[in-house]
């Protein structure tokens, strides 16, 4: 053993052992602080904690914030809660309660035996001072009924909860989005202890977008409870912070007019400031009623929903991505002079057919006798395929990309919902990419007059229209103006979000586009007749057809005998007035010619709702 | 320096490798626990039952662990350490598969957390690591060291089990803090860390600077973990010096204390023992714990100094911060109190801990042969 121990000391490092005597120091220390902390809460704070534990006790009643209220620009409430009724028996104050049952039956009729049954049941598993509901949703009448004869019930009393409402109901839907019950995914994206006591949560629009300033600060009642759990007195009161009433940009006044205007159609209308991005309207048809979904959607009435062939839960405004057609020609006009292929003299002769150099197809113009000879601005006029076809494949498909990105399209807006789908603006790389296939100078002739790959929503369709209204200063498309905060009247003004702005060689193109585009409604030979060749206010316009078929023969058939779902769509962007353009609106109608009515509709509606404001 | 001498091993108390007062000490504080553990779950002797299976099945395997020698816990370690890690990884990716829990590897007998297996495996490859280097770590040796420690730390704190990650890392840094690392480094770590910490703060968002106010003070989030706190400090406080008595605890048995058998269990005991039964729960666990260090300030070798010293630590340190986070001087961080709280993994892990311990001090080198042969 000796003899080890000298063996030990000559192979060991000595420091080792100042280490683990340090390590003793340490837990010495650890285990005072431990003890010095026990008898800090059990000997020196004792009295304290016994009082707390003898009160017994304490319990945290959280309380819900009112979610923000929405409303428009001119403060018309397009969400809010409003207060359901139920009424509510605490058995514990009754003395008989079978008698009692009866008298509610006779005093409110509606009170069925089966609200009786489920209440017995509800009763027999609480403890008798909980409130149970005996009949949710009480109507106004019944609340009054009631009311009066409350002081003969003790024990009887009327509770109200508050639940989302969308007065504008269809008019709305897709801008509002609605609020549903907090499921599993979304439970993992919030705080859960702020989210507590509240039941619903935005699922879409405006209210899934702004969740986080709408739903508010939960608050609590520390209240003391005795040892059954009854309430005995509360403790501390935290209130909850409401969430911000929200102001959007729309107005509910111009959202109806546009709403109706769509109706019984398949299709969206967005309406935009061009001077600030504000969206006046956004309608997307068919619609459905967002009040179904806070009550809670019965399984079958949301496979309806779901499945139908309209597909009314679809927001066309965002979502829906159509070829542009016609209604791409001022913008690829534009990138005509931009890039020094034409100028406004430049003029061609229209057969009514363009044919690439060595193939043998023929692209056609939709005039089979073609146009004659034309330049930009009657290209524009009458919409002529062939001056595009030719200017396409002159310019390229880069060319085309590099001014037609510059107007937004192929690239989210950022606006604030977001179910937005990006559209396509295609490249040599996308079909790559896409297709598998390369690009090939037909391609580019068919982009050209804005068919093929290329889709674009109504928002973005809109959003270039207000570039080019501006002579190509762009602001991000938004909803929300500004918001107050209920509590603190603290209000946040949403910054506008100005868009790198584009600059053209020369500013006069921005000109010669919009006096064409005017031409496409007062010349006698532009597209725009269905708007109607004078109106009270000026309007730069173009109109688009796009085939939902490709090589549909229209002209043998005719038009009633197609079958709706292969009937064209039409499209239809405008601004107004052209001197100083504040409004500009996209149209999209499926399976319909109507666009331009529709438009003229919204259009008119907008100036005279201006008038009325302001006289 | 050829292969590995063979030592040969005086036995001691016969065939049976124990540790007398450890032994002892770790039953006092097992049966002490049962005793809490019997009031925590409401009386629900199915509960005492189950644990009392785990605990026998915990004892066998320390008792197993005690008859291995520590020269083959040394020979052994880089293939445990390998593996352990290979299960994590595994665990990480089928976590990924299963979307579900991500801790556990399910071995169709039975489930457990690779987690647990580090708690052993990084002290241990640790130890094996500086075992041969004797002298003062040198800057290369400690970035390996760091690498062995912080990978499997790593990935344990990804499942998401922050508690088990701080413990593995600890007991890795506790083995480098004794293989010699300069105690200039450390006091200069600590230093710069502490000077740092105002210009971190500086730095960081709103809601991260509202998290740590959180840790701080609980009572400004009582919907959230503020709420378990306030209720254990009440548990604790209103025990007194002698407590409630058994069963008698009203905070406990009303549940207002949350996980009251498993974390908070110690806010239990507290309530119904009183001072003094609770200063014996921690004076039991200082006492084991100082009893570990002294095996390791007799183990005859580096590599299990350095062991069986970390091992003391990591169960002393988990202990440490499970009572601290009851008693609200420590965030909330999701470590059981070793040996008490109720759940078989950590009990498993920490009696096979023991048994290592128990193995370093009974198995003593008597004759070397390479040493004899160096001195005559």
């Amino acid at each position: 053993m000796h003899f080890n121990r000298s063996m030990k000391t000559q192979r060991k490092q000595p420091k080792i052992k100042i280490r683990l005597h340090l390590l003793s120091v340490l837990i010495f220390a650890l285990f005072s602080i431990l003890l010095l902390r026990l008898a800090y809460l059990q000997i020196f704070q004792f009295k304290r904690y016994h009082t707390l534990s003898l009160h017994n006790q304490m319990n945290i009643i959280p309380i819900p914030p009112p979610r923000g209220i929405i409303l428009d620009r001119n403060g018309v409430v397009l969400a809010e809660n409003i207060p359901v009724y139920s009424l509510e028996i605490t058995p514990e104050h009754i003395k008989n309660l079978p008698s009692t049952l009866k008298k509610l039956k006779t005093l409110l009729p509606s009170i069925s035996e089966e609200d009786i049954n489920h209440f017995n049941h509800v009763r027999k598993q609480n403890r008798p001072f909980v409130p149970i509901p005996l009949k949710l949703k009480l109507n106004q009448e019944e609340v009054a009924v009631f009311a009066s004869r409350q002081h003969q019930f003790p024990g009887v009393n009327i509770r109200a909860r508050l639940m989302r409402y969308y007065p504008f109901r269809e008019t709305m839907a897709h801008i509002l989005g609605y609020v549903g019950r907090i499921n599993l995914q979304e439970l993992k994206q919030i705080n859960p202890s702020n989210y507590r006591a509240t039941n619903f949560i935005g699922k879409a629009g405006i209210e899934r977008f702004y969740e986080r300033i709408l739903h508010g600060k939960i608050g609590y009642q520390q209240v003391e409870i005795d040892a059954s759990g009854r309430t005995l007195r509360v403790l501390n009161k935290q209130n909850p912070l409401s969430g911000e009433r929200l102001y959007l940009t729309i107005d509910s006044r111009l959202q109806r007019a546009a709403y109706e205007a769509l109706k019984d159609k398949r299709g969206a209308i967005v309406i935009i400031n061009p001077q600030n991005g504000e969206i006046l309207a956004m309608v997307s048809s068919p619609s459905y009623d967002p009040n179904q979904f806070v009550n809670g959607i019965t399984f079958k009435e949301y496979q309806k929903l779901a499945t139908a062939r309209e597909r009314p839960l679809f927001n066309r405004a965002v979502r829906g991505l159509y070829p542009p057609a016609s209604t791409i020609k001022p913008f690829m006009g534009l990138a005509g002079l931009e890039k020094g292929v034409i100028d406004a003299k430049y003029s061609i002769y229209d057969p009514g057919w363009f044919r690439l150099p060595g193939i043998s197809h023929a692209y056609r113009d939709w005039k089979k006798t073609g146009h004659g000879v034309l330049n930009l601005k009657r290209a524009i006029t009458v919409s002529c395929d062939t001056y595009f076809y030719q200017l396409g494949s002159k310019m390229g498909i880069a060319a085309i990309e590099d001014v037609l990105m510059r107007f937004g399209f192929g690239q989210l807006s950022h606006v604030d919902i977001q179910e937005e789908a990006a559209g396509i603006l295609p490249n040599k790389q996308w079909k790559k990419q896409m297709k598998g296939s390369s690009w090939y100078p037909g391609d580019t002739v068919i982009t050209s007059i804005g068919q093929g790959f290329m889709l674009a929503s109504p928002l973005q369709l809109a959003n270039a229209t207000s570039a080019l209204s501006q002579k190509g200063k762009r602001f991000r498309p938004h909803f929300l103006q500004k918001s107050v905060q209920n509590d603190r009247e603290k209000i946040h003004v949403y910054k506008i979000l100005e868009e790198y702005p584009m600059h053209l060689k020369n500013d006069s193109y921005w000109d010669i586009i919009t006096e064409s585009m005017r031409a496409v409604i007062t010349s006698n030979e532009g597209t725009g007749y269905r708007f109607g060749r004078t109106a009270p206010y000026t309007v730069a316009a173009k109109t688009g057809t796009a085939q939902v078929v490709g090589g549909f023969h229209y002209e043998k058939i005719p038009y009633e005998e197609i079958p709706e779902f292969l009937r064209d769509n039409s499209l239809f962007i405008a601004f107004a007035p052209t001197e100083a353009p504040e409004v500009s609106i996209a149209v999209v109608v499926e399976n319909d010619f109507a666009a331009s009515n529709i438009a003229r509709k919204v259009l008119d509606s907008y100036f005279k709702l201006k008038e009325t404001t302001n006289s | 320096m050829k292969a590995n001498p063979r030592p040969i091993y005086r036995l001691t108390h016969k065939a049976i490798h124990i540790d007398f007062p450890l032994l002892s000490l770790l039953l006092t504080l097992i049966i002490l626990g049962g005793f809490i553990l019997h009031s925590a779950s409401n009386q629900d002797f199915s509960m005492l039952l189950r644990q009392t299976m785990r605990l026998t099945f915990a004892l066998g395997m320390m008792m197993i662990f005690t008859l291995i020698p520590p020269h083959k816990y040394k020979l052994w370690t880089p293939w445990i350490y390998s593996v352990g890690l290979l299960l994590l990884i595994a665990v990480m990716l089928m976590g990924k598969v299963g979307k579900g829990a991500q801790r556990w590897l399910d071995l169709g007998l039975f489930r457990f957390q690779p987690s647990e297996i580090m708690k052993l495996a990084v002290p241990m490859m640790a130890a094996w690591y500086f075992d041969k280097k004797t002298l003062l770590i040198t800057p290369s040796s400690l970035l390996v060291s760091l690498f062995i420690i912080f990978i499997p730390t790593l990935l344990i704190a990804k499942q998401p089990d922050l508690g088990t990650a701080l413990m593995v890392a600890a007991s890795g840094l506790c083995v480098i803090f004794l293989a010699g690392i300069r105690l200039k480094i450390v006091f200069s770590l600590f230093s710069l860390i502490s000077l740092a910490a105002p210009f971190l703060w500086h730095f960081m968002h709103d809601y991260q600077k509202q998290r740590i106010f959180t840790l701080l003070h609980p009572e400004n989030d009582p919907l959230g973990a503020g709420y378990h706190i306030i209720q254990s400090k009440i548990a604790i406080g209103s025990g007194g010096l002698l407590g409630k008595g058994w069963l008698e605890g009203s905070q406990s048995h009303l549940n207002f204390l949350p996980e009251h058998a498993t974390d908070f269990i110690f806010a239990v005991g507290s309530e119904e023992f009183g001072f003094i039964g609770s200063a014996l729960l921690i004076i039991l666990i200082s006492l084991i714990s100082l009893r570990a260090l002294y095996i390791a300030k007799n183990a005859q070798t580096h590599f299990t100094q350095l062991l069986s010293a970390s091992l003391a630590m990591i169960f002393f340190l988990s202990a440490f911060v499970n009572i601290g986070m009851v008693m609200g001087i420590l965030p909330v961080v999701g470590i059981p109190l070793p040996l008490v709280s109720y759940g078989g993994t950590a009990m498993v892990t920490f009696l096979t801990a023991f048994g290592i311990i128990m193995s370093i001090s009974s198995h003593r080198i008597l004759f070397n042969n390479l040493a004899t042969s160096a001195k005559f």
